[in-house]
């Protein structure tokens, strides 16, 4: 069996060589899927469903850039990668976008030569205590015992601010947040700390959610967002633009249910960009012009994929918060399409 | 004479008495516990101590287990049919019971790893169970091209192809053996069998499959997962790694410096590494040294780094088995005037790998558990799975219930395993006690 797989490798390898030097846009198109990495499992981001459709925040930008580009929000090669496998899949050219809560930082952007397509969703580290213990402010928690994975900013952002406001704690190191889950709620820690949407997602799944609280300080930043390879513009204007196309349908008000009608009727030159029947947009990223039409139609715009992946409506029941529209007080905010 | 004895010895009986029962503390099962439970006061603390914990136990996971739900879509459903109640929710299971199997591979192709399975009991009952007829083997020789084409798909000429591999080396072996000698035939029938593999067989399978279709739906290795995946990779770095490690274990004990030095090293370094670091490369720094764009199979990637590891580890299992023959053994091989490798393979490897059966299985034991490391490198196995079905919003929370699942299957593959190798070292027990 070694043998034969390697052979048919071989030939793949042959193959795909020939592919290598052109350019990501052309990759995919010839490849006809759109390889994505995503998590392994991250409730309402990404996870797959009992028939193994790959659904979620996440996912959705992946069929959204697959739909522009290739048509079909379904031609997609979900990739799981971990939190170490991740860059160096993205770097090595095995997968085209990585769409997996992934911090936008300096250093990412900088020195691991990736570039990040926006932020789908900005995301902050939280606590979530048990009502028993009567906290309702981060600023009362010292002594407290957390329960913290390890290895993640999230132990830096906690050491520093307990530093800042002179308090202590007693951490509990954790792997993951399944066994976090398990901790907690066996009493081990007083606090659990991660992201805030991650906190909700766990809280949610309690037999007793009434009895837990998020406490509402937020205590850093965490802007997630699809990220690309440095080097190749095109590509990276498609994701972005794609991003900014389901941001920007939100505030038009253009959603998958009116999006054929409003591309008939709209007299708004902005949607008309946007929804290619005026101007050449999709010319100037190498698509047509129908690209955002079909990235929008497939999950719906931005606030669409929000509110049935991870909104207030499903059990997650993430509130929109900073992810709302800058028209909203939110931080969404898409450049003019033009 | 009779008559006086009769009269002067009255008390004589002259019947037998019938035979009574022993008494009952010595029978059954008062005299087993007396024995086993409550011999001495040591015992009898131990015997309260292991009852005490046994019903705590079953106390306490008992009504749980008995309280399971198995019809539920999800986890709040669950709760909701429990209405408060401790129990299990074993409904995660049944939903997704097809992934824990067979990943995300489509699902009306089930029928292409079952049989692939099914095969497989056929194919290794010849090599487990020596009575049954020997023209078997033929099949198990065959299985693995097989298995590859049901698993992978695609075009049967490939599988096709790489069979020819051998033919062409054996043709060459035939060819050559009557020009030189068979060292150099040999060696010539190996480069022809890899240039064969390397050059010739995909593009004359390629061109077979234009002329003649024989090709059925390909699957792509990252559909693979779940229990189908680490039988895959355990079973065939099982297979691998015998021989392999019978090699190796051979190399270290031979005279010659390069093939000692080789070998002394591959074991050194890889047991010396563990196997995550071998799974990271596999899946991270290979990436960095193969062209870019390359897509060189993952779980091919996987399937020799856990090969390569296990091998090592069968190496010194097998040169334990060597070292304890008797030196005799290996003279009397030399007495005979056997070669090198008839002497191995008629008079050293059997005694010495039957000696060696426990540290051998439990190698192999060991390799199969270690597939659930394929997790840390994005593969979905089992565990990998696990996270993957916790993460949908119907079953987040759920915890014991999948880990008990997996627990349970791998229990029965591992300890099926170590049956079997009880049953094969008794029946190899030659040795007179």
């Amino acid at each position: 069996m070694k043998k034969s797989v390697f052979l048919g490798t071989l030939s793949l390898t042959a193959l795909a060589a020939g592919f290598a030097s052109a350019a990501t846009l052309d990759d995919v198109k010839a490849r006809g899927t759109l390889n994505c990495g995503v998590s392994t499992g991250v409730n309402g981001f990404s996870a797959p469903d009992s028939n193994g459709v790959w659904q979620g925040f996440d996912v959705a930008i992946c069929r959204a850039v697959a739909a522009a580009v290739l048509g079909d929000p379904m031609k997609v090669n979900f990739i799981t990668t971990t939190g170490q496998t991740r860059f160096s899949a993205l770097a090595s050219g095995e997968i085209d976008i990585l769409a997996r809560n992934t911090t936008w930082t300096f250093s990412r952007d900088a020195d691991l030569k990736f570039t990040f397509a926006g932020v789908n969703y900005y995301d902050g580290q939280g606590f979530m205590v048990n009502k028993a213990l009567g906290v309702s402010s981060a600023k009362e928690l010292d002594g407290a015992t957390v329960c913290i994975q390890t290895g993640t900013t999230t132990e830096l952002n906690l050491a520093d601010y307990f530093k800042a406001n002179n308090m202590k704690y007693e951490p509990v190191p954790i792997e993951t947040n399944a066994e976090a889950q398990q901790q907690y709620l066996a009493g081990a820690c007083d606090v659990y700390t991660t992201d805030a949407s991650g906190l909700a997602a766990t809280r949610a799944t309690f037999a007793d959610a009434e009895n837990h609280i998020v406490l509402p300080e937020i205590i850093s930043k965490e802007p997630l967002g699809p990220l690309v390879r440095q080097g190749d513009e095109q590509w990276s204007d498609i994701a972005r633009w794609t991003l900014n196309a389901l941001i920007a349908a939100e505030e038009y008000g253009v959603t998958s249910a009116n999006i054929e009608e409003l591309a008939k009727s709209t007299e708004n030159p902005e949607i008309k960009r946007l929804l290619g029947t005026e101007g050449e947009l999709g010319k100037m990223l190498g698509l047509d012009n129908d690209w955002a039409v079909r990235a929008i139609k497939a999950g719906g715009n931005y606030g669409e994929i929000f509110a049935s992946n991870i909104g207030e409506a499903t059990p997650i029941g993430l509130a929109r918060g900073l992810n709302a529209q800058w028209t909203q007080g939110g931080l969404l905010y898409a450049p003019p399409f033009r | 004479m009779s008559d006086t004895h009769a009269q002067t010895v009255p008390f004589v009986r002259d019947t037998m008495l019938p035979q009574q029962a022993p008494p009952t503390s010595q029978i059954g099962a008062v005299r087993w516990l007396r024995e086993n439970l409550f011999s001495s006061v040591l015992n009898v603390a131990l015997t309260v101590l292991a009852v005490g914990t046994i019903v705590w136990i079953v106390m306490h996971i008992g009504p749980w287990l008995m309280n399971s739900v198995w019809n539920a879509n999800s986890l709040a459903e669950c709760r909701q049919i429990l209405a408060g109640e401790s129990g299990a929710c074993f409904a995660v299971i049944r939903d997704r019971w097809h992934q824990l199997m067979f990943g995300f591979y489509p699902s009306d192709l089930y029928w292409r790893p079952i049989l692939a399975m099914v095969l497989m009991l056929v194919a290794i009952a010849p090599i487990l169970f020596d009575k049954l007829p020997r023209k078997l083997i033929w099949f198990s020789a065959l299985y693995p091209f097989v298995a590859f084409w049901l698993l992978w798909g695609g075009s049967l000429w490939l599988p096709l192809a790489v069979i020819g591999g051998f033919a062409v080396g054996y043709g060459a072996f035939l060819g050559l053996s009557r020009v030189t000698g068979s060292v150099l035939a040999l060696i010539g029938a190996v480069l022809a069998a890899i240039v064969w593999w390397v050059w010739l067989a995909a593009p004359v399978s390629s061109a077979l499959q234009s002329a003649v279709s024989l090709s059925i739906r390909p699957v792509p290795s990252r559909d693979f997962g779940g229990f189908m995946l680490s039988i895959i990779i355990g079973v065939t770095g099982i297979a691998l790694s015998l021989p392999l490690g019978i090699m190796l274990a051979l190399g270290r004990k031979s005279d010659m410096l390069l093939i000692k030095a080789i070998s002394v090293g591959f074991i050194e370094f890889i047991r010396g590494v563990p196997l995550i670091t071998l799974l990271f490369t596999a899946s991270l720094l290979l990436n960095y040294f193969l062209p870019p764009g390359t897509s060189f199979d993952i779980i091919l990637r996987v399937i020799i780094m856990v090969t390569l590891f296990a091998a090592a580890y069968m190496a010194e299992v097998i040169r334990g088995g060597l070292a304890a023959l008797p030196r005799g053994q290996y003279e009397a091989a030399d007495a005979l005037g056997l070669d090198y490798w008839k002497a191995m393979r008629l008079i050293i490897l059997p005694q010495a790998l039957k000696i060696s059966i426990p540290g051998i299985v439990n190698t192999f034991i060991g390799l199969f558990k270690d597939t659930t490391l394929v997790v840390f490198i994005g593969l979905l196995d089992p565990i990998g799975l696990s996270n993957a079905i916790r993460a949908d919003t119907n079953w987040n929370g759920i915890y014991w219930e999948l880990f008990i699942f997996i627990g349970v299957c791998f229990f029965i593959f591992c300890f099926g395993m170590s049956r079997y190798s009880m049953y094969l070292e008794r029946r190899l027990k030659t040795d007179h006690r």
